[in-house]
């Protein structure tokens, strides 16, 4: 019915409207509480960006993409991959050794070591896969665990590879040559600042991501036995294959996070690699409730609010972590908006189900509609 | 009587299920056991701060943290609620400390401490128990929200204050701690002459009556209590109801809403004043960062005591323990502790294999056994990032290794609607 399917598309709307309002107001109670200027800081999150902020914030956007899409993967199955930020480290590193070393000519070399990375990201998650599968160990642990780990490791094995460079404390890998550099786009005018060229590859993640899950037969399987378990067993879902492959895939996904940032930006793997963007996937992926276009949204607006905030200590005098509140904030605002609208259409439904065969002849007290 | 037929039941279940309970006797057992092991260890590896009474009051005050994150993991996991938010909570926890500690004194700092993880605790209720919603995705909410809020806090109470700065409070007044002075300094003569297990035995006992901070008694006390509190009274075993079977629960005429939010409430307070420790005890300063992912570590440790509260001091001792040597000895001490590792794995693989017929997972064990042997005999040290990878590997193992022992609530981290069951 097309009032049906129009309200529906309200509610669905009406829930991250709703969270946003929400995440507003509470910000500006603890604003208000703290004493800080609830009008100026506004003022500074809310302006037009500026063209060097606005490639900032599409190249950060870019990188949350990848690291939402390789926890929504998870997310599609009812597994908690909250590995990512173990799983795209382990592969960042290898990568940027492999391809520091410059075996291999230009493209070439990039391909390899984008392999590299999605190889080394899907085996650290294949760890917690085998485990769920074989041990029956939650993911949700082992996964946290083995983010420690991963940080250990990479850490002892950076300081094995280690380029030192004289007269500097930062450790890193190998510099890129500069053939395996991947150009960026200048498409924002008013800034020398350049998109990074593999923003591509976030793109090319997100349409097969869609492809995948909505378009064939492994996609169904898995959004199947996301959605019920057991439905999934008596169609003949092998669940325990079903749970490593999505692990794995997961994995490789999360191996690509970094890719952007290795080959457009730091050239090179070290101590000042960006850190946690595997938590902000967990966050993007919730806020966009796993859908390709909606985690683009999420992400761009996470990038946007980090961006914005880096201006409130000089211009406003108020602590940029605010943001983290309100980034806090939103996710929990919107899931608890999409639990009270989920209930809210399902009443409605109810309801009209009530209406309808209350009409209808010879039933005058329908038994069981009404919740 | 009654009272003995219900004995002779408990007995037959306890039989059926084939775990032997933890007696305090057993438990006085294995820690004898477990001295003697270091002791021997350390006469054949010379690793002599293994059972230092300085190494093992580091440990404790390591633990201590680890610990009561963990009880507040316990707590509303017994209800049901999953709560990863326990890092965020014992963020909110160390700010609480140094705003209040500082402003009021250090005994406020501690119920401060308790007050903002229940802040914390209060938002994840809200999330879990009264809108359903999933409870990894409220907890990964409130790490957001808890390291972004005592941040922001945190800059603007304790800018332009003596000694404090945007990412760090002024020094805090210390708790008061407690030793026996007669006990504690003849144990330490003991512990001196380096005696064979006689001086393991002494360190240990002396660590345990030196200068012992308030708070860890205090954290001792809240094991004890919430052992009794939830495994002694109705309302505990209303509680833990709740987290085996909420729908039973509710045709029984338990609130399950309530008893569920109060869990989460406690849970927060208790990973807050293990938030509170950390910047009162272990620092006497409020810092940016301080709890280093201890949150995550309480539940590991949780985990590994099998949702149970002595099980989880184990855990809890065993994570100080190695994060203490790991700080103190650094990689020499952990080192000889490979030879351990060692000696263990070989013995689980050898019983696997001889006693239960497990051929695949005793050759495993031995092999990996023989792996740590080999590692032991070729090198002198272990790299320090390896040490700090200890307590996460340990739980991945015990997990990997026992994880069909392990026995979490029914319930736990399912949704529950009033009146939708079954």
């Amino acid at each position: 019915m097309m009032s049906t399917n129009l309200r529906k598309l309200g509610l669905s709307l009406a829930a991250p409207v709703l969270a946003l309002l929400v995440a507003f107001m509470v910000t500006s109670i603890v604003l208000l509480l703290a004493g800080d200027p609830v009008v100026e800081v506004w003022t500074q999150l809310l302006t037009v960006p500026r063209p060097r902020l606005v490639v900032a914030i599409i190249n950060g956007a870019s990188v949350y993409y990848l690291s939402a899409v390789a926890v929504a993967i998870g997310f599609r199955m009812n597994l908690f991959n909250i590995g990512v930020d173990g799983q795209y480290r382990v592969a960042a590193f290898a990568a940027a050794v492999f391809a520091g070393q410059g075996w291999l000519p230009g493209p070439l070399n990039i391909f390899v070591s984008l392999l590299i990375a999605v190889v080394a990201g899907g085996l650290w998650a294949g760890i917690a896969g085998w485990l769920r599968v074989s041990r029956g160990v939650s993911e949700v642990i082992s996964t946290i665990m083995l983010n420690a780990i991963a940080t250990g490791l990479v850490s002892y094995l950076l300081f094995k590879v280690a380029d030192s460079t004289a007269g500097s404390n930062v450790t890193n890998t190998k510099i890129l040559p500069t053939s395996s550099r991947v150009p960026g786009f200048g498409l924002i005018p008013g800034t020398p600042n350049k998109i990074y060229g593999f923003i591509l590859l976030s793109v090319l993640v997100g349409l097969a991501y869609w492809v995948v899950l909505n378009k064939t037969r492994f996609g169904y399987d898995l959004r199947a036995t996301g959605r019920s378990e057991s439905a999934a067993v008596a169609s003949g879902v092998n669940v325990k294959r079903m749970v490593l492959t999505a692990m794995l895939l997961s994995g490789a996904v999360a191996g690509l996070v970094g890719m952007p940032l290795l080959f457009g930006q730091d050239f090179s793997y070290g101590t000042t690699f960006q850190p946690g963007l595997g938590f902000t996937g967990i966050a993007i992926a919730l806020l966009g409730r796993n859908n390709p276009v909606g985690i683009a949204f999420g992400a761009l607006l996470w990038s946007y609010l980090e961006q914005q905030s880096n201006g409130l200590q000089i211009n406003v005098g108020v602590s940029s972590e605010l943001v983290f509140i309100i980034q806090g904030v939103i996710v929990l605002a919107v899931v608890i908006a999409y639990e009270v609208v989920r209930r809210a259409g399902l009443r409605m439904e109810q309801r009209n189900v009530a209406r309808q065969l209350s009409d209808q002849p010879g039933s005058s007290t329908p038994r069981g509609a009404v919740a | 009587m009654s009272t003995a037929g219900l004995k002779v039941g408990t007995k037959v279940i306890t039989g059926a299920v084939r775990k032997p309970r933890l007696t305090p006797a057993r438990i006085a057992l294995m820690v004898v056991v477990a001295v003697f092991l270091i002791a021997v260890l350390r006469l054949v590896t010379g690793a002599n701060d293994l059972a230092s009474s300085g190494a093992l009051a580091a440990a404790i005050g390591l633990a201590v943290p680890i610990g009561l994150a963990g009880l507040g993991g316990l707590w509303s996991e017994r209800a049901g609620v999953v709560n990863i938010g326990l890092e965020g909570m014992m963020i909110l926890g160390t700010w609480g400390a140094g705003y209040f500690g500082y402003h009021y004194g250090p005994w406020a700092g501690l119920l401060g401490a308790a007050f903002c993880g229940m802040v914390g605790g209060a938002i994840h209720a809200i999330a879990t128990v009264t809108f359903g919603v999933d409870h990894i995705v409220s907890g990964v909410a409130i790490n957001i929200i808890g390291l972004g809020a005592a941040k922001y806090l945190a800059a603007r109470t304790f800018t332009g204050t003596p000694g404090g700065g945007p990412t760090q409070s002024p020094a805090l007044q210390p708790l008061p701690s407690v030793s026996f002075p007669g006990v504690s300094s003849a144990l330490g003569t003991l512990e001196q002459k380096q005696i064979f297990f006689v001086s393991d035995l002494a360190g240990v006992l002396r660590s345990l009556v030196t200068n012992l901070s308030v708070v860890t008694l205090i954290a001792l006390a809240l094991v004890l209590l919430t052992w009794w509190v939830l495994w002694r009274t109705t309302f505990g075993l209303r509680l833990r109801s709740c987290g085996e079977s909420p729908v039973a629960a509710e045709t029984l005429g338990v609130n399950v809403y309530r008893y569920k939010f109060i869990a989460v409430l406690v849970s927060g307070a208790m990973a807050g004043l293990g938030g509170g420790y950390l910047a009162l005890v272990a620092a006497n300063i409020y810092r940016d960062g301080q709890t280093g992912g201890r949150g995550f570590i309480g539940l590991a440790a949780m985990i590994f005591g099998n949702w149970r509260p002595g099980g989880l001091v184990g855990g809890a001792a065993l994570f100080g323990y190695t994060d203490a040597i790991q700080l103190r000895g650094g990689g020499g001490t952990v080192h000889a502790m490979l030879l351990l590792l060692a000696v263990v794995l070989i013995a689980i693989g050898l019983w696997q294999l001889l006693r239960s017929h497990r051929v695949i997972q005793g050759s495993i064990a031995i092999a990996v056994g023989a792996i740590v042997a080999g590692w032991f005999f070729v090198t002198e040290t272990v790299p320090d990032e390896f040490t700090g990878m200890t307590p996460y590997v340990a739980t991945l193992l015990v997990l990997a290794l026992s994880s069909q022992r392990l026995r979490m609530p029914a319930a736990d981290g399912l949704p529950y609607r009033k009146g939708e069951g079954g």
